[in-house]
């Protein structure tokens, strides 16, 4: 089964510096991986990014959800990809590092969460 | 219910201030911080090891304040714990009646004096104001069931002054829904970031549904702007704002001047529904700007807020 974690690392590796959480959520992050902020925040920008618009902890590197917003509005992306930006995304599961998130999408693994989290309420309706 | 939830959700005009970091000299020096704000000041934030420098915990200054019978904000950061730990402060605080939490992403390990330590943010700042409803609501993020569970009122905290600026109202809208009923805002000294945030946050609802204190410091001079601008994280000072207190024949008072300003500034805006102060130990200024603004004691402030409406239950 290495194989496949393997593949996706090879595809996604040098396109979106993908870290292999297991949970994938590039398509509602404007295609751009939130697990490369150095605080590996998958919610939205931290109130520590410079004037230039880069990143407080690398200070030569653009701030990864400042990209985010920015391909948001700019890419040809599903609208409904569009719209789940703001969505609460949860907390990272820390076993699915390593594993492959196309095998954990198509099993439902990646949208498993703790029963003390609130269900997927996207605040908008769906397409 | 906290002093502060009551105030707020009543639409009474709010004042919180940041206590400054505490580390020796016992309940005293915490004493001495919080005797010349306990006149003018609905509650106090305990902070959580700010600026990445460790200090007395959270928790404790918290408990603290609670003794001195002033109302706390438990202030809880994603940096330096887990979501096992941060759950455990909260539930911790709560033991012993602290109600009010705020919630922070925190400034990264890279701005403190031991930028050699682990960074966790095992959770955001949104996801940690969802897991602190949760822990108001009865339940861990577990699921497991908290019997007779504590009484909360959640904030957070958002940078209206810093990039991207017109996904920062989004994301105060992201924490309100996760459940802040409060929010914090950073400082900063772009007076026309924080009026296009207000008038957004007015004209979205988010100001109704959340109750939002723009913040204002008290610095002692032109050296203090120069640090923010230099040195604290998501903090910007315009060079001719810094240069106007440098320049000055009295820096101390053209510094306060400043502070006088904004506040003024920030009273104008619609939404607004308090203020917070960060005094960096100029506490005895809190009476004096405060006594400025025409606004009267905490025990002398009675409903309606000229300012903001009262909020809307969620």
């Amino acid at each position: 089964m290495a194989l496949l974690e393997t593949v996706e690392h090879a595809v996604k590796g040098p396109i979106w510096d993908c870290r292999m959480c297991g949970q994938c959520v590039l398509h509602s992050t404007g295609m751009t991986c939130p697990m490369t902020c150095p605080k590996t925040l998958r919610n939205g920008p931290c109130g520590g990014v410079r004037e230039d618009g880069n990143c407080e902890v690398v200070p030569t590197m653009r701030c990864v959800w400042l990209k985010a917003y920015d391909r948001k509005e700019r890419l040809p992306l599903l609208p409904s990809w569009r719209r789940h930006f703001d969505d609460l995304r949860p907390p990272v599961d820390n076993r699915l590092k390593g594993t492959s998130s196309w095998r954990n999408l198509v099993t439902g693994r990646d949208r498993e969460t703790p029963d003390g989290w609130p269900d997927a309420a996207p605040h908008v309706a769906e397409v | 219910m906290s002093i502060l939830e009551e105030r707020l959700t009543a639409g009474t005009f709010v004042v919180t201030a940041e206590l400054p970091a505490v580390d020796g000299g016992g309940l005293d020096a915490v004493r001495r911080h919080v005797d010349p704000l306990r006149p003018w000041v609905d509650a106090v934030n305990a902070t959580d090891n700010t600026a990445a420098h460790a200090h007395a915990s959270n928790v404790a200054v918290a408990i603290a304040l609670l003794r001195l019978e002033v109302e706390p904000i438990l202030q809880v950061v994603c940096r330096d714990k887990n979501r096992l730990a941060l759950q455990a402060d909260i539930m911790g605080g709560a033991l012993h009646g602290v109600e009010n939490v705020c919630c922070l992403t925190g400034d990264d390990v890279t701005a403190g004096d031991e930028p050699e330590t682990r960074r966790v943010f095992d959770l955001d700042s949104p996801q940690l104001v969802q897991v602190a409803t949760g822990l108001g609501q009865g339940r861990y993020v577990s699921g497991r069931t908290i019997e007779a569970p504590p009484h909360l009122f959640v904030g957070a905290v958002e940078n209206p002054f810093t990039h991207p600026l017109p996904g920062r109202v989004d994301r105060a809208w992201k924490k309100a829904r996760a459940g802040a009923r409060f929010l914090q805002l950073q400082i900063g000294y772009h007076p026309e970031r924080l009026g296009a945030f207000m008038v957004e946050a007015t004209r979205s609802g988010l100001a109704a549904r959340t109750a939002i204190l723009p913040t204002i410091c008290l610095l002692p001079g032109a050296r203090g702007l120069r640090f923010m601008d230099e040195r604290v994280p998501g903090i910007s000072v315009p060079a001719g704002t810094i240069e106007r207190v440098e320049t000055s024949s009295d820096p101390r008072e053209a510094a306060y001047d400043l502070a006088l300003q904004q506040a003024r500034h920030a009273l104008d805006l619609p939404g607004v529904a308090g203020l917070h102060l960060v005094t960096f130990r100029r506490d005895d200024a809190v009476a004096r700007l405060l006594t400025d603004l025409s606004i009267p004691p905490h025990a002398e402030r009675l409903p309606p807020n000229a300012h903001s409406p009262a909020l809307v239950h969620p």
